[in-house]
């Protein structure tokens, strides 16, 4: 009988008929290890059960929210992998690829990269027999370990991203979301990265010099309940079974019960929460957190004391009030009083943008071209050392307009520039270049290209999805790999309510005379699609076949 | 250490070779496992090695050495390694309070003062690396992880050619050791400043390992290729410079070093 086991929620979805009968009998049985198979019991069960965590359902309307909405029966059934009812002997997805002895030696859980090490007296080895469960820390709310690593994770807010990302945004790394072109779908991303936040109980830090942070704060999306979320995935559900029991298959009936296709990278454990953009987030829970704001014009008045030469002042104003919030907050650990510890999420709208006093969107020679990447570096510091992580969104499609227009024209730029009147950026090459800098200094780099305005808006492969997702970068912590998904051509698309990141899937050319000119498109939609890859390599641009 | 690295590139951490220049290269990959087997190569031949880390915390590295068999903190601890943590100096920096010991300047001073002054640095390498009792210990090693990172906090290039040469000097010549620099690159990179400071380091390295993404594109079981290119020409005169390529795999604990088209998967 394995101890230790965690009530199961009801709303789990219910295991594959391919499973066993012997495993059928004990659906709980998640986390809970075998004696024999394993020594070290978890330090973090509730990451591994499916079952809520208690730090995370008792501060948030006890009961009324579930972080683990069910997935559609459909997809559940039948990948054949019971996701909710993984008996102790049978490993977790993630660690069945590994081989058989790095699994006696995984590391435990760390908090922080920093912290792990100033945390507590570990020996030469990362692997360490828990005493018992009384010695273990208390979990952080709204954080999983990773499997591969444990490095703790967090949500992203949209558990499409969290596949994309590898597992989810790890504390202590920042997330820089290249915005599209008007900042529509990048705005929605940071706004649920802070929702997330609000409904995991994390403190937030708002940093704009745009809108107000009260009023990003107002405009989070509400969190779908329980029921109402299974209603909203279940219609979807039911509307592909209907659709499916007309034409049942005759030959291939074996495949009838296979789904048609896996457009959304299905999670292997269920993390984060879904959101209702029709609805705004209520009053009650946004106060139920603790949250700090930075608004650029309002801290004007404030005298930053320069401490590095040459380093534009609205980005050190900004350094100073993340770095006081994070030592007065104990995020670094320099409080040892504190026993609960919390993660703080930090949210940065529109970082190097004209409204921030940085002029290398629009300038031929900017002030300071290093202002940027040394406000990374430091940034960088203060989240490797606290319990934190950052999204900070970038409008990099204005820091390299000018690259577009100068090749595309190849006229003389001091002539557009007098006779136009408008602003572009000369110095190309500088510019260009400090987005390499920027993502070199990142950890994980998003990219959203979206299809307004562009040919593609009009073109019926795009028609279900409204833009284009690049992961650009996809860090390596504390390992010598990285989680890569294997899905390299990524869309999303904003539903009614639901925003998604899904595998781009061009339909089949059902028609009777394949046209010369889709099949162009598509050859042209795939060469773009594929020079886009994420953390491993990229391809040359131009391939000769 | 890779042990087929080691035996691509005729090396053992028995008889490491002294006053060697190595210019650790990536473009569209991350290069990074190249310095984890230097670091923890180095360590395991016994030579005083200080590692100037300016991109990824302490803890980064002690794990992954631990998987490769080296405990970094322990190495700190017997006086092996000095470590600078540049995101933990340069949050002292930015962060600390006004008076700075006069007898230890910041090593990332150059943030402060002028931008085209590397010398704190340099010296702060020069004082670990020739500090009494350093003569216990096989040779020094200067690793620095992330040259370009220099660049990116307003170092002129100029600046950091010439840290490079004052090490290459101190270290190469006068001492007998071996310096290791990472830095990132690509072809088509419109990073002017960098490419200068690539280039120049190419020229005048011994080795130069580069890392390059496959040109066709992301791959499961390829992560990348390796071009190692021996600079012969350096000490004789009129020879050509042995260039070697191979594809890579990077696992959990290990790279696997194979010839091109002849990864596990294909085979």
């Amino acid at each position: 009988m394995p101890t230790g086991r965690e009530p199961v929620p009801s709303h789990r979805c219910a295991p594959s008929p391919a499973d066993t009968p012997g495993r059928r009998e004990e659906p709980s049985a998640a986390p809970a290890p075998h004696p024999s198979s394993r020594s070290q019991p978890r330090s973090v069960p509730a990451s591994r059960s499916l079952s809520p965590d208690p730090a995370l359902t008792s501060p948030l309307a006890a009961g009324r929210l579930s972080p683990y909405p069910p997935l559609p029966p459909p997809t559940c059934q039948h990948r054949g992998l019971p996701l909710g009812a993984c008996s102790g002997s049978r490993a977790p997805i993630g660690a069945e690829r590994r081989a058989g002895p790095s699994r006696r030696a995984r590391p435990l859980p760390l908090p922080a990269p920093d912290m792990a090490v100033a945390g507590g007296a570990r020996g030469p080895t990362s692997f360490q027999r828990r005493a018992g469960a009384g010695a273990r820390p208390a979990a952080l709310p709204g954080t999983r370990p990773a499997l591969r690593h444990g490095q703790l994770l967090l949500s992203s807010g949209l558990p499409s991203l969290d596949c994309v990302l590898g597992g989810g945004v790890a504390v202590g790394t920042l997330l820089l979301i290249e915005e599209d072109k008007y900042g529509l779908y990048s705005n929605l991303l940071f706004k649920y990265f802070l929702a997330e936040g609000i409904v995991c109980g994390h403190d937030l830090f708002v940093a704009s010099a745009k809108e107000h942070p009260d009023n990003i704060l107002k405009e989070l999306p509400a969190p779908l309940l329980d029921d109402t979320c299974g209603k909203e995935l279940g219609d979807e559900a039911t509307a592909i079974k209907s659709e499916d029991f007309q034409d049942s298959m005759k030959i291939a009936w074996r495949y009838q019960n296979l789904p048609k296709m896996e457009a959304s990278p299905t999670p292997y454990t269920k993390f984060g929460h879904y959101y209702d953009i029709s609805k705004k987030m209520p009053p009650e829970l946004i106060q139920s957190i603790k949250w700090h704001s930075f608004y650029l014009h309002e801290e004007l008045s404030s005298q930053p004391k320069m401490k590095i030469c040459n380093m534009n002042g609205a980005y050190v104003r900004l350094l100073q009030s993340l770095q006081r919030i994070i030592s007065q907050g104990g995020f670094d650990g320099s409080d040892p009083q504190k026993k609960q510890k919390n993660v703080l999420r930090i949210g940065i709208q529109g970082l190097g943008s004209l409204l921030w006093g940085d002029d290398i969107c629009c300038s031929d020679s900017p002030e300071d071209v290093h202002s940027l990447t040394k406000f990374l570096y430091v940034l960088r510091g203060l989240l490797r050392k606290s319990l934190s992580a950052c999204i900070i969104t970038v409008p990099a499609h204005l820091i390299q307009f000018a690259i577009e227009k100068a090749k595309a024209y190849s006229v003389n730029i001091n002539y557009l520039f007098h006779h136009t009147g408008c602003v572009f950026c000369f110095r190309v090459l500088q510019n260009k270049a400090i987005m390499e800098r920027v993502t070199n200094l990142s950890d994980m780099v998003v990219g959203l290209e979206s299809f307004i305005g562009s040919e593609r808006e009009t073109n019926p492969l795009y028609k279900d999805y409204h833009g284009l997702v690049h992961v650009h970068q996809i860090p390596r912590l504390n390992s010598l790999i990285c989680e890569v998904s294997d899905t390299k051509d990524l869309a999303f698309r904003l539903k009614r309510k639901l925003f998604t990141i899904e595998r781009l899937h061009l339909p089949p050319d059902l028609s009777a005379t394949v046209s010369r000119a889709s099949k162009q498109e598509l050859a042209g939609s795939a060469k773009l699609l594929s020079s886009g890859c994420a953390a491993m390599a990229t391809g040359k641009k131009h391939l000769d076949f | 250490m890779f042990a087929e690295l080691n035996e691509l590139l005729g090396a053992s951490p028995q008889r490491p070779e002294p006053g060697r220049f190595t210019l650790l290269r990536d473009s569209r990959t991350d290069g990074s496992f190249l310095v984890h087997h230097f670091l923890s190569f180095y360590l395991r031949a016994g030579c005083k090695v200080c590692f100037v880390a300016l991109l990824q915390s302490f803890s980064h590295y002690n794990i992954v050495a631990q998987k490769l068999g080296v405990n970094l903190t322990a190495a700190k601890e017997r006086g092996q390694l000095v470590f600078l943590e540049g995101l933990k100096s340069c949050l002292d920096l930015v962060f600390g309070e006004e008076e700075e010991q006069p007898g230890q300047p910041s090593p990332l001073l150059f943030l402060r003062k002028s931008p085209s002054d590397l010398r704190a640095l340099f010296e702060f390498v020069h004082a670990s690396l020739s500090a009494p009792g350093s003569e216990a210990w096989a040779g020094p090693v200067l690793l620095v992880d992330d040259l370009s990172v220099l660049l990116s906090l307003g170092a002129t290039p100029v600046a950091v050619l010439d840290f490079i040469h004052y090490c290459r000097a101190c270290l190469c010549c006068q001492l007998k050791g071996n310096v290791v620099v990472l830095v990132h690159s690509s072809e088509e990179s419109e990073d002017e400043e960098n490419e200068l400071v690539v280039n120049s380091l190419c020229h005048h390295s011994d080795l130069i390992l580069w890392a390059e993404g496959l040109a066709t594109g992301f791959c499961k079981d390829v992560h990348g290729q390796i071009k190692i290119i021996q600079r012969v020409s350096l000490q004789q005169p009129g020879e050509q410079d042995l260039i070697q390529i191979y594809q890579y795999k990077i696992q959990d604990r290990n790279v696997t070093f194979f010839a091109r088209g002849l990864s596990a998967a294909v085979l």
